[in-house]
C-alpha cells in the first residue's frame, strides 16, 4: 500500500500531460480524484500506525541495505495528513483561480509532480532516494514559480532555482561523504554503523553540510534570501503549497529526520537549531512590519513561524516537540488559508497593494471572515489553534529553562498580532474606494476550499485532547526515540 | 587523498562562479562547474587499489572491482542536472526577453 | 559551397544522410544491451535524442520536425513513464511485489535474461530521448531576438 503515495500523484500527472488537451476539464477531474484518494490512504495510514507502531515495505522484494525500503511510522503518517489535507484543498481552489492562465492541464502535470516528490520524501527509508524525490520537488516548483512568465517571476524563479540547486549540491556532496565514511546508504543501517563505528570530525562536517542544505530549503535565517521573492511571485494556490507544505517537507521534516534519528543529537546541534530558529523568528517578523504588498508580508511571516517550529523542535524535551509538531500542522492550514485569500484578492481586484484596498468587507464577506479565523490562528488568540501550539512551545522554553527565548517568541507573537491588524485594518475595513463598487464574490470552488480550511483552523485545537492525541504523540515519540528508529525498523523487516 | 582535496577545489571555484560573476550565463556554467565537482568526488569515493570496472562478461573471474554503486547513483544526479540546466536556461533566455540584459545586477526590480 | 538556405553546407548534409542512421541503431543498440555491458536507459536515450538533433543541426529546424513534431515528442515522454508506471504496477497487481516478476531471470548474460530490466530501460530510454529532444526544439524557438551575440 505504500508506494500508492508515489505511484498515484505520478500517474496522473503523466495521464494529465498525455490527455489533457484533447479531453475538457480532464486535469480537473483526475487531479481533484487524486488527491482526494490520497487523503482517504494517509487517514487509513494513521490507524495502520497505531495498531502496529512502524510498517516497513521493502521495494521489489530486495532485502535492505541492499534494496530500498520504504518506512512508515507515526511522523510520517503525521505528514502525510497534512501534506495531502492542504493539496486537497488547493487543488479544490485552482480548478477556478488558474482560469486565468493558459495551459491549465501543464499547471496541474507539474502540481502532481511535486506532490509525488513530497510524499516520496516523507515515506523513504533510503537516503540517496531522499535526494532524488527532492531533486524532483525542487524542480516542479521552480518551473511553477515562473508559470506566469511576468517579469517578475522569472527574476524571482531564477534566483530561486540557483539557490536551491546550490543547496541541493552540498547535500549530495554530504551524502557522498556519509556514503564513504559508512558505506551503505538505508537510513537504519547507517544509524547502526554509526553507533558502532563512533561519530568523529567526519559526521560533525557532514552534519553542518546537512545544515546548510537543507536549511535553504527550509528557509532558516540567513538562507531565507530566495523565500521573500520567490513565494510573493507564484500564483495563489502555488504559494500556498510552497509556504504551507513544501518548505516543511523539504526543510523541517529532513532535518528532523537526520538529526533525531541518524546522525543523532547532542546538546550542540540542539543549540545551533534552537539559536536558528529564534533569530528567524525575530528576523521575519520584523522585515514583515514593513511590507505593503500582501503576499510578501505573508512569506516573511512564513519565516518567521518556522522559526517558531525549529525552535520547539531543538527543545529536545517531549513538550517541546509536542509544540513544534502541532505547530508545524497548524501552520500549514492556515498559512495555506491566508495565501488563497490573498489570492481571491487578487482575483477579484487585480492588485496585491494593500494601501489600494479598503473596505471589502461587505463584497467579499466569505474571504473576510476566513480571513479574519486565520489571522486570529497565527496571531495566537484563543481559541484557535495557534494559541494552542504557542502555548506549549512558550511553556516548553520556560520548563527547560531558557527565559530569553520564550521573551522572543511572545515579542514574535505580539508583532504578528500587529501586522495582521494592519492586514485586516487596510484590507477589510474602513472606507469602499469607488473603483472597487462593483466587484463580485469570488467563484464557488474557491469559497468551498476556503471554508475548509478555516473550519479545521477552528478545530484544531482539539487535537489536544486526549482523544485525538495519539495523532501527535506517535510523531513526537518517534523523534524522541532517536537512535531506537534503527531497532524499530530492523525489528519489522525480519 | 590529493584527488579529493582537488575536487574540492573545484567545487570551491564553482561556487566563486556562482557568487561573483554578473552574467547570468556565467552563473549557469558556475553551477555546471559545481555539479561536475560532486559527481567526480562520488565516483572517486568508490575507488578501490588495483580495482577494475565492474562488468561481469561470460568466462570472467572477478578478483577485485571498484565499488559499482557510486556509479550507479552518479548515473541518476547527472541526469538531474541537466533537467535543472535545462530549465534555468529556458528561463535565463526569457528574462533577456523581459528585461534587454544579462547582467544580473541590472535584473532586481523585486526590492525589499 | 552553396547554401539552400537552411541548414549547413553540403558536405555536412551528404555526411548526414549517411551517418544519422547509424547513430540511431548504435543508441537502441546500447539500450537493449543494458543489462549486460555498459549503458542502460540513459545513455542510449541520450544518443537516440543525438541522432533527431543532429538531422535538426544539420538541415534546418522544419526538416526535422517534420519527422518528429513536437507534440509527438511530448506524447512519446509521456508514453515512456507510463509504461514505466504500468510495468512496475503489474508486478504489484499481480500478486508479486512492486518491481520484480515474469521474464524469470534466464542464464546470465544472455539477452533475454535479468527480469524486468530490459523492458524498463525500454520505457526509459523512450523517455529521456524525447525528452531531451523536446528540450532541444523548444529552447532553439526563440532564436527571434537575434541579439544574443
Amino acid at each position: 500500500m505504500l508506494p500508492f503515495f508515489v505511484i498515484i500523484p505520478l500517474g496522473s500527472a503523466f495521464l494529465i500531460s498525455l490527455l489533457g488537451k484533447k479531453i475538457r476539464k480532464f486535469g480537473d477531474i483526475l487531479a481533484n480524484l487524486g488527491t482526494l484518494s490520497l487523503l482517504a490512504l494517509s487517514l487509513y495510514s494513521t490507524k495502520l500506525v497505531l495498531a502496529h507502531k512502524i510498517l516497513v515495505y521493502k521495494v521489489g522484494g530486495w532485502m535492505p541495505p541492499i534494496g530500498i525500503c520504504m518506512v512508515l511510522d507515526g511522523l510520517a503518517s503525521f505528514m502525510l495528513v497534512t501534506v495531502n489535507l492542504v493539496s486537497f484543498a488547493i487543488a479544490l481552489y485552482s480548478v477556478s483561480y488558474m482560469q486565468k492562465y493558459t495551459d491549465k492541464y501543464r499547471f496541474y502535470t507539474l502540481f502532481m509532480l511535486m506532490l509525488a516528490g513530497m510524499n516520496g520524501i516523507i515515506i523513504t527509508g533510503d537516503l540517496f532516494n531522499l535526494f532524488v524525490f527532492l531533486e524532483i520537488a525542487s524542480i516542479a516548483s521552480y518551473a511553477l514559480v515562473a508559470f506566469g512568465t511576468e517579469a517578475e517571476e522569472l527574476e524571482a524563479s531564477f534566483k530561486y532555482a540557483i539557490m536551491g540547486s546550490v543547496a541541493s549540491s552540498f547535500v549530495l556532496l554530504g551524502i557522498a561523504l556519509l556514503y564513504s565514511y559508512t558505506s551503505t546508504l538505508n537510513m537504519a543501517d547507517i544509524s547502526l554503523v554509526l553507533a558502532q563505528k563512533g561519530t568523529g570530525l567526519m559526521v560533525s562536517f557532514v552534519a553542518v553540510l546537512f545544515l546548510m542544505g537543507f536549511g535553504l530549503k527550509a528557509a532558516l535565517v540567513p538562507f531565507h534570501a530566495w523565500l521573500p521573492d520567490a513565494h510573493p511571485s507564484a500564483p495563489a494556490p502555488i504559494s500556498a503549497m510552497l509556504s504551507g507544505v513544501l518548505i516543511k517537507v523539504l526543510g523541517v521534516y529532513a532535518i528532523a529526520r537526520i538529526f533525531f534519528n541518524i546522525i543523532g543529537i547532542n546538546n550542540i546541534s540542539l543549540s545551533i537549531l534552537m539559536f536558528l530558529g529564534v533569530v528567524s523568528m525575530l528576523i521575519g517578523v520584523i522585515l514583515a512590519l514593513a511590507q505593503w504588498d500582501v503576499k510578501r508580508l505573508l512569506a516573511y511571516h512564513s519565516i518567521s513561524q518556522i522559526g517558531y517550529v525549529i525552535l520547539g523542535i531543538g527543545l529536545g524535551t517531549p513538550l517541546g516537540i509536542l509544540g513544534g509538531v502541532f505547530h508545524l500542522f497548524n501552520h500549514s492550514v492556515f498559512k495555506s488559508l491566508l495565501f488563497l485569500n490573498s489570492g481571491a484578492l487578487d482575483y477579484a481586484l487585480g492588485t496585491r497593494d494593500l494601501q489600494d484596498m479598503g473596505g471589502l468587507r461587505e463584497k467579499m464577506p466569505i474571504t473576510a471572515n476566513t480571513n479574519l479565523i486565520a489571522s486570529m490562528s497565527i496571531a495566537g488568540i484563543p481559541p484557535f489553534n495557534g494559541f494552542w501550539s504557542k502555548l506549549l512551545i512558550i511553556l516548553a522554553c520556560i520548563q527547560s529553562g531558557r527565559i530569553i527565548y520564550a521573551i522572543c517568541a511572545v515579542v514574535a507573537s505580539i508583532l504578528t498580532l500587529a501586522s495582521f491588524m494592519k492586514v485586516q485594518k487596510y484590507a477589510f475595513f474602513g472606507k469602499l474606494k469607488e473603483r472597487w463598487q462593483d466587484i463580485k464574490e469570488i467563484p464557488a470552488f474557491m469559497r468551498l476550499s476556503m471554508i475548509v480550511l478555516a473550519i479545521i483552523c477552528v478545530m484544531g485545537g482539539l487535537l489536544i485532547i486526549p482523544l485525538f492525541k495519539p495523532f501527535l504523540q506517535s510523531a513526537v515519540d518517534v523523534l524522541l526515540a532517536g537512535k531506537g528508529y534503527k531497532d524499530a525498523v530492523f525489528g519489522a523487516i525480519r | 587523498m590529493s584527488e579529493y582535496i582537488l575536487c574540492l577545489v573545484l567545487f570551491c571555484i564553482g561556487l566563486y562562479c556562482v557568487l561573483r560573476k554578473r552574467n547570468i550565463i556565467k552563473i549557469i556554467i558556475g553551477l555546471g562547474i559545481i555539479e561536475y565537482a560532486v559527481n567526480l568526488f562520488f565516483v572517486l569515493i568508490g575507488y578501490r587499489t588495483h580495482g577494475r570496472a565492474p562488468i561481469l562478461a561470460k568466462d570472467q573471474q572477478i578478483l577485485n572491482m571498484v565499488d559499482p554503486l557510486p556509479q550507479a547513483l552518479v548515473l541518476t544526479s547527472i541526469v538531474i542536472g541537466l533537467a535543472v540546466t535545462a530549465l534555468i536556461v529556458a528561463i535565463a533566455i526569457r528574462l533577456y526577453e523581459k528585461y534587454g540584459t544579462f547582467d544580473i545586477t541590472k535584473i532586481n526590480r523585486l526590492k525589499g | 559551397m552553396k547554401n539552400n538556405k537552411t541548414g549547413m553546407t553540403l558536405i555536412v548534409k551528404t555526411i548526414t544522410r549517411l551517418t544519422v542512421g547509424l547513430i540511431l541503431l548504435y543508441g537502441i543498440y546500447i539500450v537493449l544491451h543494458g543489462h549486460i555491458s555498459p549503458g542502460g536507459g540513459f545513455a542510449g536515450g541520450v544518443i537516440i535524442a543525438l541522432s533527431f538533433i543532429h538531422l535538426m543541426l544539420a538541415f534546418g529546424r522544419e526538416t526535422a520536425l517534420k519527422k518528429l513534431s513536437q507534440t509527438a515528442a511530448s506524447v512519446l515522454e509521456s508514453l515512456g513513464a507510463l509504461m514505466f508506471l504500468a510495468i512496475a504496477l503489474l508486478g504489484f497487481l499481480g500478486g508479486y511485489l512492486f518491481f520484480n516478476f515474469f521474464l524469470h531471470k534466464g542464464k546470465p548474460f544472455d539477452l533475454f535474461s535479468a527480469g524486468i530490466i530490459p523492458l524498463c530501460n525500454i520505457a526509459i530510454s523512450l523517455k529521456v530521448g524525447a525528452g531531451l529532444f523536446a528540450i532541444f526544439a523548444a529552447l532553439i524557438l526563440f532564436k527571434g531576438s537575434g541579439k544574443e551575440e
